[in-house]
């Protein structure tokens, strides 16, 4: 494999990443503060088709952020009344939610477009384009580095580089900041959190709100900046390969980043078949390596390379004494 | 405390949640264009009119039936099964290279073996989720969504690739012989001189369905068996403190549970005579809402299942006439189980508190 097709298949990992980051940093963010959410992928989905298609009627990709985003907040909102208000079991709100999601997409772009579930495409100021960052062009004849710096560094669009950019924020929000401390020790012991006069339900609503902002940040690069307009389930599981890295990276932002990266990875690979077979002379079948972050996932979970050990009170609704 | 009595919990609460979901679903339904109870009339005409509509009906029905009780079986050992779906995938598979190794003199011979295929696969599908939960500790949920996504990687695979005949451009097996197939309703009203529709899929699964039913309430309250399932659901800790295995518990609940996901293949890939891809379409989580909906007791999800096969129908009728994609189902699916399952304490406490008002006068003297 020569230089350009390693650039080519890493800048495609990017891409495929950053969807995963905003997802895989939301859940982290929800999780950290107990509660589980395996609504990432519907959150996710909701905001990819209202991104698209507030974008497509306004012609305006910021307009659409802004739909995509409240559709995600308000799913996420139906979430934490469902697991923290109503105390209900948070995996079955949140399969409720995929669930949701998946219906009222397809139904209400067909009734806003007629064109099967799907929104028109976006063009120029509707979609997020792709920023070359300066000295690009200039540098590009230079071997490895400036190629490196075209290909891999330059032309992604800006939802990349805010999803970069978000990894040191989640970090030093959740280990830096006073919020970041009270979250953790929601997820770990609320009780605690509670006796410290700290409200815990409004800690939990403040961490479902980030989540949904972050899933929403997913879905919007999804529609309007990796691909041009919206399909049918276009988040296609992405939710629950965030989940797997979330896990992966034992809820921690930095190996957040990285095992993002290699799902992302993956993926890419998935789309070269050649590339694999250059790489092993083995003809991998494309199927096992959809498949791999899966398994990598349950390989990961059985502890064979080390344990991962969620928050504490996760998946435990808070009641307060009385 | 109950403050609720049984039949309040167990069907109030239940119709209520449904109440709200339908309500929500017409307002949806009124939002795209189209009266709410017109779409109803539809429904109930397209699934319910005919014999044709029955028949798929209760196709759909079989196959909810069977998905229903493999959650229901998790959930009493306060398991959550996301993983039917992967299950049933496999028991697919299992079904077909049963019903593809041998020449099957007749179904009668066929369909057990083919149910044992079946079983066997969606069984092993489940338990390795449930070994690795109960040796190792992984979170179930995680790991059967996981295989969720491996079985259908899995299934593209050994259809483009294996079981997909020579020449074929098509993702799917070859036909299975003669002697696999099942006797339609038609053919077993036609008996007692019936007229049903024979070109509706629904076939002799749907009676296996019941007996499956029937088992499935004998096992969970009629045995020892059942008894450490649901006394482990209630209290891990008291279970073990009782002498009752964790290990085994999730163990045994995980696979009958995935053997019943297996089981519905008999229904879906023997009516269709070979396997093609995504035979399951989404069953195996329509499951988890009818038993949600059906409180996990069979009866319940016979009910339950009868309800989403009527939608299922009544749904790709509205589609058809209606211009109302069949993305409605999924919808109504996610507000029955938001509703019955997430939200449950949405309608049990404004109701408890009823209930507590109208029996406290009596209570006074006391």
């Amino acid at each position: 494999m020569d230089f350009v097709t390693l650039l080519q298949v890493l800048d495609t990992s990017v891409r495929l990443a950053t969807p995963l980051l905003f997802a895989c940093l939301a859940g982290l963010v929800c999780e950290r503060a107990g509660i589980f959410d395996i609504g990432l992928e519907g959150k996710m989905l909701a905001s990819a088709f209202f991104s698209a298609a507030v974008a497509a009627i306004s012609g305006s990709v910021w307009i659409g952020l802004l739909a995509g985003v409240m559709a995600s907040v308000a799913l996420a909102g139906v979430h934490g009344l469902a697991s923290i208000t109503f105390r209900g079991n948070q995996l079955i709100s949140g399969v409720a939610i995929n669930f949701l999601a998946s219906g009222l997409t397809v139904l209400i772009a067909q009734d806003w477009f007629g064109q099967g579930g799907r929104t028109p495409s976006l063009s120029g100021g509707a979609r997020f384009n792709e920023i070359k960052l300066p000295f690009a062009d200039l540098l590009s004849g230079l071997p490895y580095i400036g190629q490196s710096y075209a290909e891999l560094f330059s032309g992604h669009s800006l939802l990349v580089y805010v999803g970069f950019l978000t990894v040191p924020l989640t970090w030093w929000v959740i280990f830096r900041t006073r919020f970041g401390l009270r979250l953790r020790a929601a997820g770990e012991n609320p009780e605690a959190v509670d006796t410290a006069g700290v409200n815990v339900i409004r800690l939990r609503y403040t961490a479902i709100g980030i989540c949904g902002l972050l899933c929403g940040l997913a879905g919007v690069y999804l529609a309007t900046g990796l691909q041009a307009g919206f399909v049918k389930e276009m988040s296609s599981g992405r939710g629950f390969i965030a989940l797997a890295a979330l896990i992966f990276a034992k809820w921690r932002p930095w190996y957040a980043l990285f095992s993002c990266l290699l799902f992302g990875f993956f993926q890419a690979l998935s789309f070269r078949p050649d590339v694999v077979k250059a790489m092993t002379t083995l003809d991998v079948p494309g199927q096992l390596l959809d498949a791999l972050p899966y398994i990598l996932t349950v390989v990961i979970l059985a502890g064979f390379v080390g344990k991962a050990i969620p928050p504490r009170a996760g998946g435990e609704p808070y009641v307060k004494e009385s | 405390m109950n403050i609720l009595p049984k039949w309040a919990d167990a069907i109030l609460i239940p119709l209520l949640s449904i109440l709200i979901s339908f309500v929500i679903s017409g307002l949806v339904i009124l939002y795209l264009g189209l009266n709410p109870f017109e779409a109803l009339r539809l429904m109930v005409t397209g699934a319910l009119g005919s014999s044709y509509g029955w028949g798929y009906t209760l196709f759909y029905t079989t196959n909810f039936i069977f998905t229903g009780l493999c959650a229901a079986i998790a959930f009493h050992a306060r398991l959550f099964n996301i993983g039917g779906e992967g299950q049933a995938t496999l028991g697919g598979l299992g079904v077909a290279l049963v019903c593809l190794a041998v020449p099957w003199p007749h179904w009668t011979l066929a369909l057990p073996a083919a149910m044992i295929g079946g079983a066997l696969f969606g069984a092993a599908w489940a338990f390795i989720p449930a070994w690795l939960q109960a040796k190792r500790g992984s979170h179930i949920v995680i790991t059967t969504i996981m295989f969720n996504y491996i079985a259908a990687a899995l299934m593209v695979y050994l259809l483009v690739e294996i079981l997909k005949p020579e020449g074929s451009m098509d993702p799917a097996s070859r036909r299975f012989g003669p002697g696999a197939e099942l006797p339609l309703f038609s053919d077993i009203f036609g008996l007692v001189g019936i007229p049903f529709s024979s070109s509706a899929p629904a076939n002799i699964s749907f009676f296996v369905a019941l007996i499956a039913c029937l088992l499935f309430w004998l096992l969970v309250w009629r045995t020892r068996l059942g008894y450490e399932i649901r006394a482990y659901g209630h209290s891990e800790t008291a279970a073990d403190y009782a002498g009752i295995s964790p290990v085994r518990m999730i163990i045994i609940a995980m696979i009958v549970s995935g053997a019943l996901a297996g089981c519905m293949a008999i229904n879906s890939v023997m009516a269709t005579e070979r396997l093609v891809l995504n035979s399951v379409e989404g069953a195996g989580f329509i499951g988890l809402a009818v038993a949600l909906m059906g409180r996990s007791h069979p009866v319940g999800v016979i009910l339950a299942a009868l309800l989403f096969g009527f939608l299922y129908q009544g749904g790709g009728e509205l589609a058809l006439w209606a211009n109302i994609p069949r993305e409605l189902i999924i919808l109504i699916q996610g507000l029955v189980i938001l509703f019955t399952g997430a939200l449950d304490n949405m309608v049990r406490m404004p109701l408890e508190r009823i209930f507590l008002m109208i029996r406290r006068p009596g209570r006074q003297g006391a």
